[in-house]
């Protein structure tokens, strides 16, 4: 090429070529991910050393498992025999013989289909909501789960929770009786009213008279007898299931310029929020008694679901309002502007975006309520952790077994949580239309 | 900036009816303790295309949001289409659904595509099946000429695409009238004769609109009526022409040669 002139036209392309050997494959890579730097590869070399060094302890013990025994003894007895005096190996044994104590804690055992199926039935609830490809028809089912979860799990008189249901029926009604005549703030004080009032001076009696004309009944199980996983999944999807809608409203209630219901959210979220989750366990436990009529029996997992539920749902409306509040304020006049009412608004415009924006918050809050579920051992329920564990080590077999129940039942905490850490990272990347 | 025109038309050709469409008397409103808008009084027929400029800060924008009621006066009477705005919520409905607002920052819901945006309004505040609020959707956008964008989102569209859709997107509620909001100061050069071109389009149609803008070539090419306002108050208002040669108050006269460029 003459370099002096200075128009150029190409008349011959170029072809393309592959890059030098030295820049690609794993020695590319090697050099620019792990030794960069002289610190990246101090980091490298520390990291690896970590790794190892937890490997090296961990992989002898694990690597002498034994699967088959009657007891604790037994398991050292078959460890000596196979591997030799003085060593140590992990006994599963434990889990083999004890894992539907782990899964159910007392639940009567010829009953276990009951929980299995409730379990079944959830994820067939749970998947159109966390799919939007599955039929939108399903989502019907999801709203009647939490009721057939009930009876299922507690048995009992079938009424019970089809006139729980009905509260729901009776609040949208009487939402939409009263929203043409009084009002959308009058319409929605009714659809929290009515409901209320229902549960709480109607709905046992006329589930007691139906009860009398069809009695549909599966056998009873009292809250005592739970245990196991079928405790942590049901106070951990209850309060999942409830304490994101009441989060939302009172995100909506701290953001609100009604002066009550800004004060009340407000005062409710920072109280909440001030106070330890056991704290407010042990007032589910104890305290509620004294304030309760005599002889109220109030369920001690329903009480222990409220607490939580109140908990995470606090935690969550300072999330979503972070959401709301990251979100332009021409986003609130154009819903206004083209005419949407306030709950459209919130429904098709706000929200959509300000949870968006608070799903890894949300999700956080959820994999926090779940493991928080151990915390109930502490009003005397056998959480899957502490409560069963001990229960097993209680027996002349398993006494002084340590490790093994803690790792199992860690594993399958950690196979949930990370399975939500995950849904919600394809969440975000599914809902990402900024395009920046 | 009249360059940016592409057509020229003559605006007292076109038809002004003598029915009234707003009627503002003696609004006053605060922000605080604020006076940011003094005594405003104020008829606009149906299908007048007035432009509202002054300084920065001088309440334009706090006046046309009142006409919807996207800001509350405290003072006086704004009656829209024969419906008075006060606290009721039926009026304000009622008057929602009749004007339509274009924002200096589009406002465009970035969470739905360019069709749900559109489609939004008409199916959910005028319940229009969902069939043929689509097919008006589409009619707006062929108007504005971008119906190949439907299926995308806001934030795959370029800021002049954007503004013309926020315009279908109030088009599609068929509104009797139209407030714009500095339309076009996001924009770059080039992006700004389209959206231009599309409101001269909806003023050759007769729709009733009012304009805040410093875009003076358009107020020339379209506008029957220019509102020049300082410190929360008009200050004069008279037709282009006399407004933009023989401007009679000395604020006018300043505010004019700076804009222009003198
Ligand atoms: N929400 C508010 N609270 C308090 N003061 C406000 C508020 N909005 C606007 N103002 C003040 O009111 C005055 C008028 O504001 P407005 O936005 O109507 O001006 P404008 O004429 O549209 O100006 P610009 O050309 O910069 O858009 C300004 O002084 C502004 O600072
Ligand atoms: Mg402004």
């Amino acid at each position: 090429m003459n370099t002096s002139t200075s128009t150029f036209v190409r008349t011959e392309m170029l072809p393309e070529q592959s890059p030098p050997l030295t820049e690609a494959g794993a020695v590319k890579w090697v050099r620019e991910n792990l030794f960069s730097s002289v610190l990246n590869g101090i980091l490298t070399v520390l990291g690896v050393a970590v790794v190892a060094y937890i490997i090296v302890g961990i992989a002898p013990w694990l690597s002498r498992s034994v699967w088959n025994a009657g007891s604790l003894s037994e398991c050292r007895q078959i460890i000596a025999a196979t591997w030799g005096e003085g060593v140590t190996g992990a006994c599963w044994a434990v889990i083999r013989e004890r894992w539907p104590q782990y899964l159910f804690g007392f639940y009567p055992s010829h009953l276990y289909w009951r929980p299995v199926l409730a379990f079944a039935l959830l994820v067939v609830a749970v998947a159109p909501v966390l799919f939007d490809k599955l039929p939108r028809k399903m989502l019907w089912f999801s709203l009647v789960y939490p009721a057939v979860g009930f009876w299922l799990l507690w048995g009992g008189s079938v009424w019970v929770p089809v006139t729980a249901l009905a509260g729901f029926a009776i609040g949208y009604a009487a939402a939409k009786l009263i929203q043409p005549v009084a009002g959308t703030i009058l319409a929605t004080i009714a659809a929290v009213l009515a409901p209320v009032l229902w549960w709480l001076f109607l709905a046992g009696p006329v589930a007691d008279a139906l009860h009398s004309i069809m009695p549909i009944a599966l056998q009873g199980v009292r809250s005592r007898e739970f245990g196991g996983f079928v405790l942590a999944f049901t106070i951990g999807f209850t309060g999942i299931a409830f304490s994101l809608p009441l989060g939302v409203m009172l995100a909506l209630g701290r953001q609100s310029d009604m002066f009550i219901v800004n004060k009340l959210s407000v005062g409710f979220i920072e109280f909440i929020r001030g106070v330890p989750l056991i704290t407010l366990l042990f007032t589910a436990s104890l305290l509620l008694n004294y304030f309760l009529p005599p002889g109220t029996d109030f369920d001690i997992i329903l009480r222990v679901i409220i607490m939580v539920v109140l908990f995470a749902a606090a935690y969550i409306a300072e999330v979503v309002r972070g959401g709301l509040a990251a979100l332009p304020r021409g986003q609130y006049e154009a819903a206004d502007a083209l005419g949407l009412d306030y709950w459209k608004a919130q429904r098709l415009i706000i929200m959509p975006q300000a949870l968006k924006i608070s799903i890894p918050g949300i999700v956080s809050t959820f994999i926090g309520l779940f493991k928080d579920t151990t915390l109930v051992v502490f009003v005397g329920l056998l959480d899957p952790l502490k409560g069963i564990t001990d229960a097993v080590r209680a027996s002349t077999d398993w006494k002084g077994i340590y490790w093994e129940p803690y790792i199992f039942v860690g594993a399958i905490f950690f196979l949930f949580c990370f399975g939500m850490s995950r849904y919600s990272m394809y969440l975000e990347s599914k809902l990402k239309t900024d395009h920046r | 900036m009249s360059e940016a025109i592409a057509r020229q038309i003559d605006p007292s050709q076109m038809k002004v009816s003598d029915e009234v469409a707003i009627q503002i008397s003696q609004m006053n409103k605060w922000y605080g303790t604020f006076h940011v808008l003094r005594d405003i009084n104020m008829t606009v027929n149906r299908g007048e295309r007035i432009v509202i400029c002054g300084p920065s800060g001088s309440g334009k924008s706090t006046l046309i949001r009142c006409i919807n009621r996207l800001e509350e006066h405290q003072q006086g009477q704004i009656i829209v289409d024969g419906t008075e705005l006060t606290s009721d919520l039926k009026n304000i409905d009622k008057v929602r659904s009749e004007v339509g607002m274009v924002f200096q920052h589009f406002n465009l819901f970035p969470h739905l595509t360019i069709l749900e945006n559109l489609t939004l309004a008409p199916i959910w505040v005028r319940k229009t099946p969902k069939a043929e609020a689509i097919e008006v959707a589409m009619h707006y956008l062929r108007k504005v000429k971008i119906p190949e964008q439907a299926n995308k989102y806001p934030g795959q569209l370029s800021g002049g695409q954007q503004q013309r859709v926020a315009i279908a997107r109030s088009l599609c509620m068929k509104p009797r009238i139209m407030l714009f909001d500095e339309p076009t100061s996001a924009l770059d050069p080039e992006m700004i004769k389209e959206v231009l071109d599309t409101m001269i389009e909806l003023a050759e149609e007769g729709m009733t609109m009012l304009c805040v803008t410093h875009e003076m070539g358009f107020a020339q090419a379209v506008a029957n009526r220019v509102i020049f306002m300082d410190q929360g108050q008009i200050v004069e208002q008279n037709n282009p022409k006399e407004f933009f040669n023989n401007p009679q108050s000395d604020r006018t006269k300043l505010f004019l040669s700076q804009i222009l460029g003198h």
